[in-house]
């Protein structure tokens, strides 16, 4: 039975020094000076401003990616027509690309010197280090996780239930809003947390589209390398807790929605 | 067809059109625009700005962290998910959720909080920052689901009747894995180092602030891409950015290539 300890312990102890004891560090530094400390850290104006277009951000991108997500699903599972395998390999593609690759490419786009910039700055419009370049960056990464959610879940209901409401005279937006969406909304829930999770912690793409200006497009996860570069760090660590404890919320509702292969392995286990 | 139409939310060439049209806005013109300028001038020019010493140096450093990210986590991704299937101990279910807080931690976090233990004011007296084992240990914090995700649910499905029969004939526990258990987890377990290896090859939030700004010793190649932006060498950047993005694509076609061959018996 020992090369059971070996395996079991040998995989704890890798968890623990690798994640475990990181995170739990960063929880013990940023509350080792007090509440008080602490709750002055994060309510800097500057804090406040990060965290507010951090939310301000994932508030419109979130919504986008869930609505285009289970469109996308329904169109690429459903829909047998000439693009759908071009559009299944684009969807991937953010999941793969590095995000710097994706800032650098809003960047070339929407710069002065970009296809779209010249254009859009002559008739006023500011995408680059302001909000909707924020957004652009925000929305391309967060891509692919509602779309991924809800095929496998929509090819494995089949179409026998959605024809049945059909040939019963039921529009494509009822049988859609009674039989589809039931169906695929706990796909869809876990989706959206992912997505979620990754519009507020996005980092490397929105670091080079929003210029990261304290106080006006400085996203939360900008502001705790500002800070720790600035020797900061009670701030740096007061905002990665307040990031972390998000990630926490995160898991947690992760685990509510988890598909269910996982909670049928916990029975049998 | 009114029937067909009706099946589905929206007619096929609309939903496609769609599909497509949000797809470009958001994907792929700012990615042809990427390529536009990286490729800007020629081949020629092209390997002469992506081919610098520094870049090459980065582009190295790179590929062979990333490829020990692989092999570090084909053996702990594997032996945490064996771990969290066949064993059974107090706090099991809390591991198992502990597995995906990498991917909900947002990645400079995760930069921090490995410098917070082993950066420069380490508790334990390691001191990574500005080296490449801090880089890689960066890089295996990210990465950490990605193989127990994959080969969990297959070790899950797995039939132990097998296992069982191979035990009676006399095989030893060493066997049985390497003969049963792992060809049936190995296809899983490739799609799970892929994304392990993409996830390296592009990683930038959680090595930034534990890299610091050393080029031919702690550069990887998304901080390359970013510094030379910094610079205002944008074709150089571009040049750079346009290898990792053509990397991503080689990755994902592996991947579709092997979700194929691993249910190359269903069809």
């Amino acid at each position: 039975m020992t090369a059971k300890y070996v395996v079991r312990y040998g995989s704890l102890a890798y968890l623990a020094v690798i994640l475990v004891a990181p995170v739990g560090l960063i929880f013990y530094r940023a509350f080792e000076h007090g509440l008080g400390a602490f709750w002055s850290a994060v309510t800097t104006p500057d804090a406040v401003h990060a965290l507010k277009l951090t939310l301000e951000v994932a508030a419109v991108a979130v919504p986008l990616n869930t609505a285009f997500g289970i469109f996308c699903a329904i169109a690429i599972v459903r829909h047998r027509f000439p693009g759908m395998g071009l559009v299944n390999a684009i969807v991937d593609l953010p999941m793969a690309l590095s995000p710097v690759v994706v800032g650098l490419s809003l960047y070339l786009l929407y710069g002065l010197q970009g296809w779209f910039g010249p254009w859009l700055t002559s008739h006023g419009h500011r995408i680059l280090f302001a909000y909707p370049g924020i957004l652009l960056a925000t929305v391309f990464v967060s891509l692919p996780f509602v779309v991924r959610e809800v095929v496998p879940v929509l090819r494995e209901i089949g179409t026998e239930q959605e024809e049945a409401a059909a040939t019963l005279g039921s529009s494509a937006l009822t049988t859609f809003r009674r039989i589809t969406l039931p169906a695929i909304r706990y796909a869809v829930a876990y989706g959206v947390v992912l997505t979620t999770a990754r519009c507020l912690g996005e980092f490397g793409a929105v670091a080079i589209v929003s210029g990261g200006i304290e106080g006006r497009t400085q996203t939360l996860t900008q502001y705790v390398q500002a800070s720790y570069e600035n020797f900061q760090q009670t701030n740096a660590y007061a905002a990665s807790v307040l990031l972390a404890a998000l990630a926490v919320l995160t898991l947690v509702a992760m685990t509510m929605f988890r598909p269910r292969e996982d909670t049928r392995g916990n029975r049998s286990a | 067809m009114p029937r067909a139409r009706r099946r589905a939310l929206g007619a096929p060439a609309l939903s496609s059109g769609i599909a497509l049209g949000y797809l470009s806005v958001v994907v792929l013109i700012p990615l042809a625009a990427l390529v536009a300028k990286g490729t800007q001038g020629g081949w020629h020019h092209f390997w002469q700005v992506a081919w610098n010493p520094e870049a090459r140096a980065a582009l190295k450093l790179t590929i062979g962290l990333a490829l020990a990210v692989v092999g570090i986590n084909a053996v702990t991704g594997t032996a945490l998910a064996w771990t969290l299937v066949r064993d059974n101990f107090a706090g099991k279910r809390f591991v198992n959720a502990l597995i995906d807080l990498p991917f909900a931690l947002p990645t400079i976090v995760a930069g921090l909080t490995l410098l917070a233990l082993y950066g420069p004011k380490s508790a334990v007296h390691v001191n990574a920052a500005y080296t490449r084992w801090g880089v890689l240990m960066a890089l295996l914090f990210v990465t950490l689901p990605f193989v127990v995700r994959t080969v969990q649910p297959v070790l899950l499905e797995l039939d132990r009747e097998m296992e069982e029969a191979a035990a009676s004939l006399g095989a030893g526990r060493l066997t049985i894995f390497r003969r049963i258990v792992f060809p049936h987890l190995l296809p899983a377990l490739l799609s799970g180092v892929a994304l392990a290896f993409a996830r390296a090859i592009g990683e930038f939030g959680a090595v930034v602030l534990i890299a610091g700004n050393l080029p031919f010793k702690t550069e990887v190649a998304s901080l390359y891409v970013f510094q030379r932006l910094n610079a205002g060498d944008t074709q150089g950047a571009a040049a750079l950015a346009v290898l990792l993005l053509v990397i991503s694509l080689a990755v994902l076609l592996a991947i579709g290539g092997l979700r194929r061959w691993a249910t190359r018996h269903d069809r």
